[in-house]
C-alpha cells in the first residue's frame, strides 16, 4: 500500500526526512549571511564611533529587551521539548507546547511594539522624527538606523514562525506526527531556534553596549 | 537497456492547458517556464545593447540624450545579469538535467522549485514596471550616494524586483545541493557524478551563501532612499564604499555564478564530442569547489581606485591571481581532454571550443585587471568591459547556447537541423570577437565606459565594435528560428543521439513525467569511452 505521507519523489520517508532536514540548515545558512551582512554594517560603524555607539545603546529599554529575551528562550526550550516527545510519540501534547511557545512570540511582538512606541515619543526612530541633541546625534542615528532594520526584520521572521508553529501546532494535535514521521515539526522547530539565536546576538548588539561599567 | 518494451507517456503530453504548466511540480517544465522567460529578457537586454551600439557609432550624441543612454546601459546590465545569465544554465538546463543525471524523479523540492519561477517572474515584472514608468540611471551596481541620494529615476523600484529574483537563486540554490546530496541513485558517488553536477553544486553554494548579502544590501539601499535611515549617507556618518564591499561580496561571486555552470557544460561537451574521459576528472571537480571558494575573497579588485587601504589592494590582488590557477586547470584539463580524441565538430562541440578560446581571452585580461598598478590605469574603461563580456557573454552564452543544442533531443525530443546550429555557432563567435575585441583596445587608448559622446579618433574602434554587435545579434537570433522550426519539423530524437554515458541520455526522449521507469542502479564513472567507438552507460 503506498504511503500518503510520502511525496512521489522520494523513495521512503526516511530520505524525505533527511530532505526536509538538510533543506532547513541550507536555508538557515542563507539567513545567516542575511543578518550577517547587517551585523557587519554595525559592526564597521560601532569600531569607527564606539563612544557614540555606547551612549545610544544606553536610550534603548534594557527591561523589555532582557524580558523578550527570557520570553524568547523559554519559548525556543517549549518547542524543544514538543519535538523530543514527538518522536517519543506523544504528538499531541507537543502540540500544546508548540502553541504555547508561538503565544510567547505574540507576547515578543507585542512588547517589541510598546518598545517601539516608547521610542517613537522619544524622538529616537530614524525616519520617523527623530531627534538627538548632543555631540553623538550623528552616531545615535546611525545606532538606531540598526537598531531598527535589524529588530523590524527580526520582527518578520518571528511573524512568520508564529503563524509555522500554530499550525504546525494544529497538525500534531491531529496526530499527524509520529517517531518515525516529523520532519515539519523538526524544520519548524530548527527556524524557531535560528530565529531565538539572532535574537541574542541583537540583544548583546542593541542593549549591552555601554553598560559594562 | 535500449531496447524497450513500451513507450511511456512523454512529460509533454501530461496536459495541454495553460494550466497543467502554470502549476505544475515537474522540473522538466519548470525549466521551459524559466527557458521561455529568459529568452525575452535575452532579447530585451540585447534590444538595449543595440540601441547602446547604434549610438557608439558617432562620436557625437546624437541618436539618445546623455539621460537616456544611461537608462539603455543600466537596463541593458540589469536585464542581463539578474534576469539572464544568473538564471540561465541552472534554471534552465540544470533544472532539467540534475534530476535526470543524478537518476531521481525530481528535485528535492519540486513546490519550491515551482515558487522560484514564480518569484522570478514577480521580480521581472516588478523590475519591467521601473523600466516603463521611466527608467533607472543608476547602471546594474546601484553605487551609492548616487542612488541613494542623487537619482532621480525608479532606484526604489528597481532594487525591489532584483530583491525579489534573488530569493528564486537563493531557492533553485537550495534545491540543487539538497537534490545532489539526498536523492543520487544508489552507485552514484560523488567521484561518479558527471561534472555539470560538480560545476552545479559549486554554483548553489555561491547562490546560497552570497545571494542574502545581496538582498540585505539592496534593502538598506531602498531603506536608505525611501526612509532616510542613511546607512549609507556620508552626511549621516553612513560609508558609501561599505556599500561597494557589500555589493562585490555578493556581485563577484556573481560572476562566478554564471561561469561555473558553463565550464560544467563544456566539460560534458568535451568529453562526449572527443570520444573521451575527461583529463584528471578530480581536478577539474575540484577546481569548481575551489573556484567558488576562493570566488568569496577576491571581491575587493573592483575597489582598487576607491581608496581602500594598500594593504587591502595587495591582499585582493593575490587572491585575485590564486583564483586564476583553477580557472587554468580547467583549461588545460579540457585541451588535454581533446589531445588524441576522437574529435567530432558537431554544433555543441563547436559552442564548446568557442568558449575554451574565448573563456581563456576574458580570463587572461582578467589577470591584467589583478594586477594593482595595470587596474588603476585601466579602471571605468572599455578594458573592463571588454574583459566582463568576454567571460559572461563569450564564456556564459557560448555554452549555454552549446548545452541548449546537446540537450535538445532529450528535452523536446526532436533533433535541431545540424547544419544551421554549425552556421550559428560559426557566426556567434566571429561576431563576438567582432564585437569585443576592438573594446580591450578602446579602454587601453583611454575610452571610459558609461559615455555616448567620445573623440573622433576612437570611432574607428567603435565602428567596427557596432558592426560586428549587428552581426552578433543576427547569429543570437538564428537559434530563434531553427529551434522553433525543428519543435515542429526537426528529426525524431533518439533517446541517446550523441551516443554517450550519462543517465539522463538512458531514459526516453523526451523522458516520461517520473523520468524513469525503474530507479536506475549506477555501476561506473561517467564518460567511459574506452571501448573504441562505443560509449558504456553509467549504469550499463
Amino acid at each position: 500500500m503506498p504511503d500518503t505521507r510520502l511525496a512521489e519523489q522520494f523513495v521512503d520517508l526516511r530520505q524525505q526526512h533527511d530532505v526536509a532536514e538538510l533543506g532547513i540548515w541550507v536555508f538557515l545558512a542563507t539567513e545567516v549571511l542575511f543578518f550577517g551582512g547587517l551585523i557587519l554594517a554595525y559592526c564597521v560603524y560601532r569600531s569607527i564611533q564606539p563612544a557614540g555607539f555606547a551612549e545610544a545603546a544606553h536610550h534603548t529599554k534594557i527591561v523589555i529587551g532582557a524580558a523578550n529575551t527570557a520570553i524568547l528562550m523559554t519559548s525556543s526550550f517549549l518547542v524543544a521539548w514538543a519535538v523530543t516527545i514527538t518522536k517519543l510519540g506523544e504528538a499531541r501534547f507537543a502540540g500544546l507546547l508548540l502553541w504555547a511557545a508561538a503565544l510567547l512570540g505574540l507576547v515578543f511582538i507585542g512588547l517589541k511594539g510598546l518598545e517601539y512606541t516608547l521610542e517613537y515619543r522619544e524622538h529616537l526612530l530614524p525616519g520617523l522624527g527623530f531627534d538627538y541633541p548632543g555631540q553623538h546625534a550623528i552616531a545615535a542615528h546611525l545606532f538606531f538606523s540598526f537598531y531598527l532594520v535589524a529588530t523590524g526584520l527580526h520582527a518578520v521572521h518571528v511573524a512568520i514562525g508564529i503563524a509555522v508553529l500554530a499550525v504546525i501546532g494544529r497538525r500534531a494535535r491531529q496526530a499527524a506526527y509520529s517517531g518515525a514521521c516529523h520532519a515539519p515539526m523538526t524544520v519548524a522547530g530548527l527556524y524557531w531556534h535560528f530565529v531565538d539565536l539572532v535574537w541574542v546576538f541583537l540583544f548583546a548588539l542593541i542593549y549591552l553596549p555601554g553598560r559594562s561599567g | 537497456m535500449n531496447s524497450r518494451v513500451f513507450h511511456p507517456k512523454s512529460y509533454l503530453r501530461e496536459g495541454f492547458t495553460l494550466r497543467s504548466w502554470l502549476t505544475t511540480r515537474d522540473h522538466k517544465r519548470i525549466a521551459l517556464l524559466y527557458m521561455i522567460s529568459i529568452t525575452a529578457f535575452f532579447f530585451l537586454g540585447g534590444a538595449a545593447a543595440t540601441l547602446i551600439r547604434i549610438e557608439l557609432a558617432t562620436p557625437a550624441g546624437d541618436f539618445v540624450t546623455d539621460e537616456t543612454y544611461s537608462k539603455l546601459f543600466t537596463l541593458h546590465g540589469v536585464v542581463m545579469v539578474w534576469f539572464f545569465l544568473i538564471p540561465s544554465i541552472p534554471a534552465t538546463l540544470g533544472n532539467f538535467i540534475v534530476p535526470l543525471m543524478i537518476g531521481a524523479r525530481d528535485l528535492a523540492f519540486p513546490r519550491l522549485n515551482l515558487a522560484s519561477w514564480y518569484l522570478f517572474m514577480l521580480g521581472g515584472v516588478v523590475t519591467l514596471y521601473a523600466v516603463f514608468v521611466g527608467g533607472i540611471d543608476t547602471g546594474w551596481t546601484f553605487y551609492t550616494p548616487f542612488s541613494t541620494m542623487y537619482s532621480n529615476s525608479h532606484v526604489v523600484l528597481a532594487v525591489t524586483g532584483v530583491f525579489i529574483a534573488g530569493f528564486s537563486s537563493i531557492l533553485t540554490g537550495l534545491n540543487f545541493i539538497v537534490s545532489i546530496h539526498r536523492m543520487r541513485a544508489p552507485g552514484l558517488t560523488w567521484y561518479r557524478l558527471p561534472l555539470f553536477l560538480w560545476s552545479l553544486y559549486a554554483t548553489s553554494v555561491i547562490l546560497v551563501l552570497a545571494t542574502p548579502v545581496l538582498a540585505i544590501t539592496l534593502l538598506l539601499v531602498a531603506l536608505d532612499r525611501f526612509a532616510e535611515i542613511g546607512i549609507f549617507d556620508p552626511s549621516r556618518g553612513g560609508d558609501p564604499i561599505l556599500f561597494q564591499h557589500l555589493f562585490w561580496f555578493y556581485s563577484h561571486p556573481a560572476v562566478y555564478i554564471m561561469v561555473l555552470p558553463g565550464m560544467g557544460v563544456v566539460s560534458e561537451l568535451v568529453a562526449c564530442f572527443s570520444r573521451k574521459e575527461v583529463f584528471g576528472y578530480h581536478f577539474v571537480a575540484w577546481s569548481a569547489i575551489a573556484i567558488a571558494g576562493v570566488g568569496f575573497f577576491v571581491w575587493g579588485h573592483h575597489m582598487f581606485v576607491s581608496g581602500q587601504s594598500p594593504f587591502a589592494g595587495l591582499v585582493f590582488s593575490f587572491m585575485s591571481f590564486i583564483v586564476a590557477v583553477p580557472s587554468a586547470i580547467k583549461v588545460f584539463n579540457w585541451t588535454a581532454t581533446l589531445h588524441k580524441g576522437w574529435i567530432s565538430y558537431d554544433a555543441p562541440m563547436l559552442y564548446a571550443l568557442g568558449f575554451i578560446g574565448l573563456f581563456t581571452i576574458g580570463g587572461l585580461t582578467g589577470l591584467f585587471l589583478a594586477c594593482l598598478a595595470y587596474d588603476v590605469y585601466v579602471t571605468d574603461t572599455y578594458f573592463v568591459v571588454a574583459h566582463f563580456h568576454y567571460i559572461m557573454v563569450g564564456g556564459t552564452v557560448t555554452a549555454y547556447f552549446g548545452g541548449l543544442h546537446y540537450w535538445w533531443p532529450k528535452i523536446t525530443g526532436r533533433m535541431y537541423p545540424e547544419y544551421w546550429a554549425r552556421g550559428a555557432a560559426i557566426l556567434i563567435f566571429f561576431g563576438f570577437n567582432m564585437t569585443f575585441f576592438p573594446q580591450f583596445i578602446l579602454g587601453i587608448e583611454g575610452m571610459p565606459r558609461r559615455y555616448h559622446v567620445y573623440p573622433p579618433e576612437f570611432q574607428v574602434w567603435h565602428v567596427l565594435s557596432s558592426a560586428g554587435a549587428s552581426i552578433l545579434a543576427i547569429a543570437y537570433a538564428l537559434p530563434l528560428f531553427y529551434l522553433t522550426w525543428s519543435l515542429f519539423f526537426g528529426k525524431r530524437a533518439p533517446d541517446n543521439p550523441w551516443r554517450t554515458t550519462g543517465l539522463e541520455w538512458q531514459t526516453p526522449s523526451p523522458p516520461p513525467k517520473h523520468n524513469f521507469e525503474r530507479t536506475p542502479v549506477v555501476k561506473r564513472k561517467p564518460y567511459d569511452f574506452t571501448v573504441k567507438g562505443k560509449a558504456r552507460a553509467q549504469n550499463a
